[in-house]
């Protein structure tokens, strides 16, 4: 048997799984093959539009009617201005530190700090993660550990750490590199020790050599639950990051919430609370669009 | 199928010592590099000297008294919590005007680093037990929402033409229907719950440590203080109450969860 190529291998496994071809592909298809501005295109258009535009409009009441009751409640004075600033004092200061640079500046410090623990500890958990999922005495030998390190909660680390190392960049590092590290590498093994049984059998009759069997079987089918461990761990690096910064920094999104805090200037803290906020977000983002590029060969109802 | 079985379960018992082989070279490597002193021993203390001083801390009632705090915090923390998440997990999942408008704005703060509520919280509440337990029902409540939600949403449709085929009433609808459907789920989210409020325990504790008692502020003073044995001791019970607690509820887990039978 002459090696298949990758392409061709996915393909097959995923035909035999999936008897239908997704709804939302043959909606597209439809489409395309209507005449421009045609009825049925239109109709096509609103179906696939309908439910995201119906979305967003339905997302905005709640959210701005919150915002409103709060103005309407500080402009009132129902609450104190020093214990909640009115959102319009909010984003003034918001404006104000943009303009100033200063959020910028401990925002870049703050992703810089993410990034470097974010890379390592990824790297390392998919190491492991990859050693353990392929390797029964790996995993013999290393996954009680792993556990075992797993379980103290990654600022519970922070008390030795500060006495090792100090708390200097490497201390923050370590303690991102090992919130994103966790997660990785338990998705990593699990989402190999969970490829079906039948993708195995699959390679068994085309009798793929063992680096094939990794690189065109294994690899490909657990990459969903990595690339979930990967999310998660950049979420886990994320929220380490600003533990870290409010205990221990003198720079970075975290030290403008403790300092806004010490000067009792409550609408600094909630505008850097909400730019922590949007950076989350946009990060996930960025890794779920990711997400969608690498997995185009899959049919969507896999 | 048994005999598959039997010979895993032999395999995995003789492997079993395998575990220890990287945790014992530690410590004999940590107790090798104090003896020779490699390193600052008051920097890195060495085994011995940190199993006397959690000789001493046990027979402190204080040390005692700060880890019955904690877990206190976490456990009441956490079901406030973990109710509030599951109520808005069901009715996101039950009905779609409140996923609609309630949904994007949750999906939104979730995405709000927990940490940074911390700080907010301890203005508006001072830095005593409320704004800690607050802050550590936030923590579990976004998990067990978010399980919640999504163990409601993968109900089959299926099931519930059933139940209306049955004529089901609407609390009929819920007891019978969709809290055993969505178990699993909800289980899943309350161990992610469990773990995450843990964390947020120490966290808290670690923050607002001024004047508090709890684990978390016995191991920060401790830092504090350059009291190493302490610290390292401190993070062994860290590490150990959170496994207990996680072995806990998974016992509980399956013990609800019987009905389903083996593990799917």
């Amino acid at each position: 048997m002459p090696p298949t190529s990758t392409l061709a291998f996915r393909e097959r496994t995923a035909l035999a799984l999936t008897p239908h071809p997704s709804i939302g592909a043959a909606l597209n298809t439809a489409a395309a093959s209507a005449p421009r501005r045609s009825p049925a295109r239109r109709a096509a258009w609103w179906q696939t539009a309908r439910g995201p535009l119906q979305r967003l409009v339905f997302a905005w009441p709640f959210p701005v009617a919150v915002l409103l009751l709060w103005q309407f409640a500080a402009a009132h004075e129902l609450i104190p201005v020093q214990i909640l600033p009115p959102p319009s004092t909010v984003a003034a200061t918001f404006a104000d530190l943009y303009a100033q640079g200063e959020l910028q500046t401990h925002l870049l410090i703050s992703l810089q700090r993410v990034v470097y623990g974010f890379v390592a500890g990824t790297g390392l958990g998919l190491l492991l993660g990859v050693a353990m999922g392929l390797s029964a005495t790996a995993k013999d030998y290393l996954y009680p550990t792993f556990k075992l390190f797993a379980q103290v909660p990654s600022l519970g680390w922070l008390p030795l750490l500060m006495l090792l190392v100090g708390i200097d960049e490497a201390l923050k590092i370590i303690l991102i590199g090992k919130a994103a590290f966790v997660p990785v590498a338990m998705n990593t093994y699990q989402g190999i020790r969970h490829v079906p049984v039948q993708y195995l059998e699959v390679a068994s009759v085309y009798r793929f050599t063992h680096p094939q069997l990794v690189h065109k079987v294994l690899l490909p089918a657990a990459f969903p639950p990595i690339w979930n461990g990967v999310r998660y761990g950049l979420t886990h690096a994320w929220l380490a990051l600003v533990g870290v910064e409010l205990l221990a920094s003198s720079e970075g999104l975290g030290y403008l919430i403790v300092y806004g805090r010490q000067l009792y200037q409550l609408d600094v803290v909630l505008a850097a609370v909400v730019v922590v906020g949007s950076v989350g977000f946009v990060l996930d983002k960025l890794l779920a669009l990711v997400e969608q590029r690498l997995l185009r060969w899959r049919p969507e109802s896999f | 199928m048994s005999r598959l079985q039997a010979v895993t379960a032999s395999k995995a018992r003789s492997r079993d010592w395998r575990g220890l082989a990287l945790p014992a070279a530690f410590v004999v490597l940590w107790w090798a590099a104090v003896a020779w002193q490699w390193v600052d021993p008051r920097l890195v203390p060495s085994p011995a000297e940190v199993a006397r001083r959690a000789w001493r801390s046990v027979a402190e009632p204080q040390f005692g008294l700060g880890v019955l705090a904690s877990l206190w915090r976490h456990v009441a923390g956490f079901v406030l919590g973990a109710l509030a998440g599951a109520a808005l997990g069901l009715l996101m999942g039950l009905s779609r005007w409140t996923e609609r408008l309630v949904g994007p704005t949750f999906h939104t703060l979730k995405q709000i680093s927990l940490f940074a509520w911390l700080p907010l919280l301890a203005t508006w509440l001072g830095s005593g037990d409320p704004a800690k337990m607050l802050f550590i029902a936030l923590s579990a409540f976004y998990p067990v929402a978010l399980c919640s939600f999504e163990g409601v949403r993968q109900i089959s449709p299926a099931q519930f033409e059933v139940a209306r085929v049955h004529g089901f009433s609407r609390r009929q609808r819920l007891t019978l229907l969709v809290l055993p459907a969505a178990a699993p789920q909800i289980a899943t989210g309350v161990q992610l719950g469990l773990v995450s409020a843990w964390l947020a325990t120490i966290g808290a504790e670690f923050l607002l440590a001024k004047q508090g008692v709890g684990l978390g502020d016995t191991v920060i003073r401790g830092r504090a203080a350059f009291d190493v044995p302490l610290v390292i001791f401190g993070m062994l019970v860290i590490g150990t109450l959170g496994a207990l607690m996680n072995r806990l509820a998974g016992l509980l887990e399956s013990r609800v969860l019987r009905w389903q039978g083996p593990a799917r």
